[in-house]
């Protein structure tokens, strides 16, 4: 979409050198005006969702039909996520950096003509401050934006990820170009190692460690070695790697060829959930440039060193994210996973040494080699380096992608970042790390978001997702879906998980019936302990922290549904009753004509009433009462 | 031979004839047609070297394979957690109530399939709902019965539009 | 001692047993020897230790799925439970097979299959010599044997050759069966998944597997 592509046009030119390389950044900077009015419009699936599309188009269309009296004609850039998505559609125009959210088609001929033709500021289109009712201009003034630390998510919303000189302009490959010229490999292994970069997949083992030890292995099973990007993020609630992948493809690309130069490899493969097609279509076209480019496949940067990669596309298994089955899925199996007493930095992809590590693992990587490992490690805190993305969901006010330093208080990340909870009262938790993790109560909330902070509460860092949890929000329930979830995920290779979860989850079912009893509560930690103890591997394993840290942190809620049939939050359908508040209905029938079973009752302008015997507790006559008078008791 | 196997013909002369490559034949067949049928299934595991049973086991461990034809519109409902917390399985008890089918199944008209996926991603919009890869944010029955009735309209008129359908 | 040797025989080319080293290690307690590559489950029963398994067995290779074969190993204060039958030997480490970690795995397992396989003479035996009478869980069918151990499987793939039936499914769904559930003409009748099946379970799969014998197979036999 861009002026700045005449290399490109003359067909892709082969660089040969860091030299070569820096050259050609340069003469792609010559081509660009950095004062050149340009309208960013993010295209994250977020904005997507909300007619990010809608608006770029008009844009365009705008932009075609001219009548334009602006000296100069804008640019328009689409971007990965840019991370607020809950105030999407976003835009940005350049170079001022002014900051439009929630734009819709309709507002873009203003956009051009205020904002681009005068260069006013349009109101309306402005964040505003919930906290001081202040309009804010810029991207980095907004508390979403001002509180983070973006590292690995510095380019993205920033470049176009389809093109690898927008790429290239903002530092790609500069790290494997100084590698490939100025390093052994040996020496990136040890700038990684003092990193202390550990791994963001989940338990948070240290990178260069694994490296290492993949390299004794190589000594004495000798290569192939394969490297291998694990970007198979299941956990619901997490969008960390899909956003790395979509919005800067080549940062993946580029750490995952340095840890191939590091331990030798010659082949690699990506793993990408097929839930993520967008991740796979952006990953395969950086793939192909930089193959053109001379930056993957034969003679990297004429340096002798020789590396292709391979995406393998997930087929709908979350146990996948998990090593051996997502090597054994890779070798065209059911991804059943292995037992581990065998490490996969030895026996791994075809039973060869193997590097695995996950999306924001490798889009690390180009940091530390460009920096330098001493850089790194002075970022986060002492055992857990660096930065991490984390997606901010749930019940928050600011939606979306955030990136901290390691070892910052969980209130920051939900209160400063997030702007806390709707409405203003306290969270009630945080769950994190997915379906493996737990709840973290609003009275741990100075709890250090780092990895050994996290496992100390009982949770875990997971992939990184943070599901913030109001009052409405039952943890019962809560532990209920995670059971289900993964009863439903479980290979079912091993009998503990096959069986144990879905008997939990029974138990389960029982509280939220209103049957459970205190030896429920019992058995429930009991088989918890014999699960985690049996599970053949790290998803059965994990399986019953959200159960263990909710009786931990919340046993009173169980109790209320167990003593006092009830359920506090107001979610359980067999402890609850829908009911219409006679002062608020004003008769206006709508819930009557929307009512799949028929039940409720009453004349037009007449307040209503729902039959609690016949009611299902679809909750549809709460979804459409524009009066607020349906009530859950 | 049908067109069908011809098709699946040019789909495996793009992959080398070893296990490895099972999984994205099969998933370029599912592309191609929509399912993978039995002759699909053993055309694929001839190819590949794989057992007949050993290529059935991958493609009934994988959520994402399909073994008889979709309905012509797909209503994809998130699980998420975050789609969890704002309705989704109200969503998915809605849509199972109005369509007369469970999560998995097409209606017999074999217009609609109904199903759940774990998480799209989108959590910042829960609950999320994707019909025929369009996703909408906030999704609510009133929605998403607007949604199936507009594609409804859409097939009829393509349908009215043929002379001979 | 002659099932060890038929292992021997299986694994190890006969002129390099003498080379093959002794490894010294401990199971409750006792010193034990075993040879560099057993697992923990061939030594215990080397030594007559009994350790209870379903998805076992010599002729097919090991995949640590029922679990019912955990034991603790021990070092120092740290110790982690671990499959017997995959788990190789090593020098110097403490095993233990009754201990209350291993007993909470054992009994839950047990309780899960009288559960889940209720018409199992095989599971009742077993699970009453380790004191599960009974089970708090609900019964789905009344008339299940199996317990997707796998075995079956993996006899027909590495004994027989064939790969005639699959597990198919996952997790709560998975089942064992031919492809599509259609009789195959692949199976020969061998019969070998129903010598090794643990719980009897596969003499009435084996049927759909192989199409309709004109005799069903107890009156062939």
């Amino acid at each position: 979409m861009h002026n700045q592509s005449s290399a490109l046009q003359q067909g892709p030119c082969r660089l040969e050198s860091l030299d070569d390389l820096n050259k050609f950044r340069e003469q792609l900077e010559r081509n660009i005006d950095p004062d050149h009015p340009e309208i960013v419009v993010c295209h994250g699936t977020g904005c997507l969702a909300s007619g990010g599309e809608a608006v770029s188009n008009a844009i365009q269309a705008t932009l075609d039909a001219s009548g334009i009296k602006a000296k100069v004609i804008p640019g328009i850039k689409t971007t990965g996520c840019q991370g607020f998505c809950s105030r999407g559609p976003l835009v940005l125009i350049r170079p001022q950096g002014i900051f439009y959210q929630r734009v819709k088609p309709k507002d873009v001929g203003e956009i051009i003509e205020k904002t681009i033709v005068q260069g006013e500021i349009i109101n309306r289109l402005l964040y505003k401050d919930p906290q001081t009712g202040e309009k804010i201009i810029h991207e980095e003034e907004i508390p979403f934006y001002k509180y983070q630390d973006r590292k690995v998510l510095h380019n993205i919303g920033k470049i176009d990820p389809t093109n690898l000189y927008d790429s290239i302009m903002a530092g790609g490959y500069q790290a494997l170009a100084k590698a490939l010229t100025t390093m052994t490999p040996e020496q990136v292994v040890q700038e990684v190692e003092l990193s202390g970069l550990r791994g963001r997949g989940g338990a948070g083992f240290p990178a260069g460690r694994k490296w290492r030890s993949a390299l004794l292995a190589i000594e004495k099973k000798g290569r192939p070695v394969y490297v291998v990007v694990n970007g198979d993020e299941g956990d619901p609630g997490a969008f960390m790697d899909r956003t790395i992948m979509e919005g800067d493809p080549h940062a993946v690309l580029e750490g995952l060829i340095l840890g191939a130069y590091a331990l030798g490899a010659t082949e690699g493969f990506l793993y990408v959930r097929a839930e993520y097609p967008l991740a796979i279509k952006h990953l395969g076209i950086a793939m192909e440039q930089a193959r053109a480019h001379g930056l993957l496949g034969k003679n990297i940067l004429n340096s002798g060193f020789s590396f292709d990669v391979r995406i393998n596309r997930g087929a709908g298994a979350f146990v996948c994210g998990e090593s051996t089955a997502l090597f054994t899925s890779i070798e065209g199996k059911p991804g059943n996973p292995k037992p581990k007493y065998v490490r996969s930095v030895e026996e791994g992809l075809w039973g060869r040494p193997t590097v695995l590590n996950n999306v924001e693992t490798w889009a690390n990587i180009p940091l530390i080699i460009d920096k330098g490992g001493d850089w790194y490690k002075k970022i986060g805190v002492s055992h857990s380096t660096g930065t991490k993305v984390f997606s901010l969901v749930g019940k928050v006010n600011n939606v979306g992608l955030v990136e901290v330093p390691m070892g910052l208080p969980l209130s920051d990340i939900v209160e400063k970042i997030g702007g806390g909870v709707p409405g203003g009262a306290p969270f009630k938790a945080v769950q994190t790390g997915g379906p493996s993790g737990g709840c973290i109560p609003y009275s741990l909330k100075d709890t250090a978001v780092d990895f050994d902070s996290l496992t100390e509460a009982g949770s875990m860092m997971g992939s990184g997702a943070m599901i913030v949890m109001d009052d409405t929000d039952c943890v019962v329930d809560l532990a209920r879906y995670f059971l289900r979830f993964l009863e439903e995920e479980s290979c079912g290779k091993c009998m503990p998980c096959r069986f144990g979860l879905s008997r939990m989850r029974e138990i389960l079912d029982g509280f939220s019936e209103g049957r459970g009893t205190q030896a429920d509560i019992d058995d429930l930690i009991s088989l918890s302990k014999a699960i985690q103890d049996g599970a053949l591997c790290a998803l059965g394993s994990s399986a019953p922290n959200p159960v263990l840290t909710t009786i931990r942190y919340f046993k009173e809620e169980y109790l209320a549904h167990l003593e006092d049939q009830n359920c506090p939050a107001g979610v359980c359908k067999a402890l609850i009753t829908f009911q219409i508040d006679p002062e608020a209905c004003n008769g206006c029938t709508s819930c009557a004509r929307k009512c799949p079973v028929g039940c409720i009752s009453g004349g037009k302008k007449e307040p209503h009433t729902i039959s609690a015997d016949e009611c299902i507790k679809c909750g549809i006559c709460k979804e459409s009462c524009k009066f607020d008078a349906v009530r859950i008791i | 031979m049908t067109t069908s196997d011809q098709h699946i013909d040019e789909l495996m002369d793009q992959y080398p004839p070893k296990p490895e490559y099972l999984i994205g034949l099969l998933q370029d067949i599912q592309d191609q047609q929509g399912y993978i049928s039995y002759g699909a299934m053993l055309l694929a595991s001839e190819h590949t070297k794989v057992p007949l049973s050993q290529a059935y086991s991958v493609a009934t461990f994988y959520q994402s394979f399909r073994l008889d034809p979709p309905g012509e519109h797909e209503i994809k409902v998130c699980l998420g957690t975050a789609c969890h917390l704002n309705g989704g399985q109200q969503l998915v008890d809605g849509l199972s109530r109005k369509l007369q089918i469970e999560p998995g199944e097409t209606t017999d008209d074999m217009m609609f399939t109904l199903s759940t996926v774990n998480c799209v991603g989108a959590c910042a919009i829960a609950p999320v709902a994707v019909v025929d890869e369009n996703y909408h944010a906030g999704a609510t029955m009133q929605k998403l019965e607007r949604e199936m009735r507009k594609v409804i309209d859409l097939s009829s008129d393509k349908i009215m539009g043929e002379p001979n359908a | 001692m002659r099932y060890l040797q038929g292992i021997l025989q299986i694994r190890c080319c006969p002129d390099h047993i003498r080379e093959i080293a002794v490894i010294e290690f401990k199971i409750n307690d006792k010193e034990v020897k075993a040879r560099e590559g057993w697992t923990i489950l061939e030594t215990a029963k080397e030594y007559g230790i009994d350790i209870p398994t379903l998805c076992h067995h010599p002729a097919v290779a090991p995949t640590g799925s029922c679990r019912l074969c955990m034991v603790e190993l021990r070092e120092g204060d740290w110790s982690k439970l671990v499959a017997s039958c995959i788990y190789p030997v090593k020098k110097g480490i403490t095993i233990y097979t009754e201990t209350p970690k291993v007993h909470n795995v054992r009994r839950w397992i047990l309780e899960m299959l009288l559960a889940s396989c209720p018409a199992s003479e095989e599971i009742r035996e077993l699970a009453q010599k380790h004191g599960v009478i009974s089970t708090r869980f609900s019964v789905h069918d009344p008339n299940q044997k199996c317990l997707i151990c796998g075995l079956c499987q993996r006899v027909c793939e590495e004994v027989v050759g064939l790969s005639a039936i699959a597990v198919l499914d996952r997790g709560v769904h998975k089942k064992v069966g031919a492809p599509f559930l259609r009789p195959t003409d692949i199976c020969v009748g061998c019969g070998s998944c129903v010598t090794i099946c643990p719980t009897d379970a596969m003499q009435e799969i084996f049927d759909t597997v192989r199409g309709k014998p004109e005799l069903p197979l107890s009156q062939l036999a």
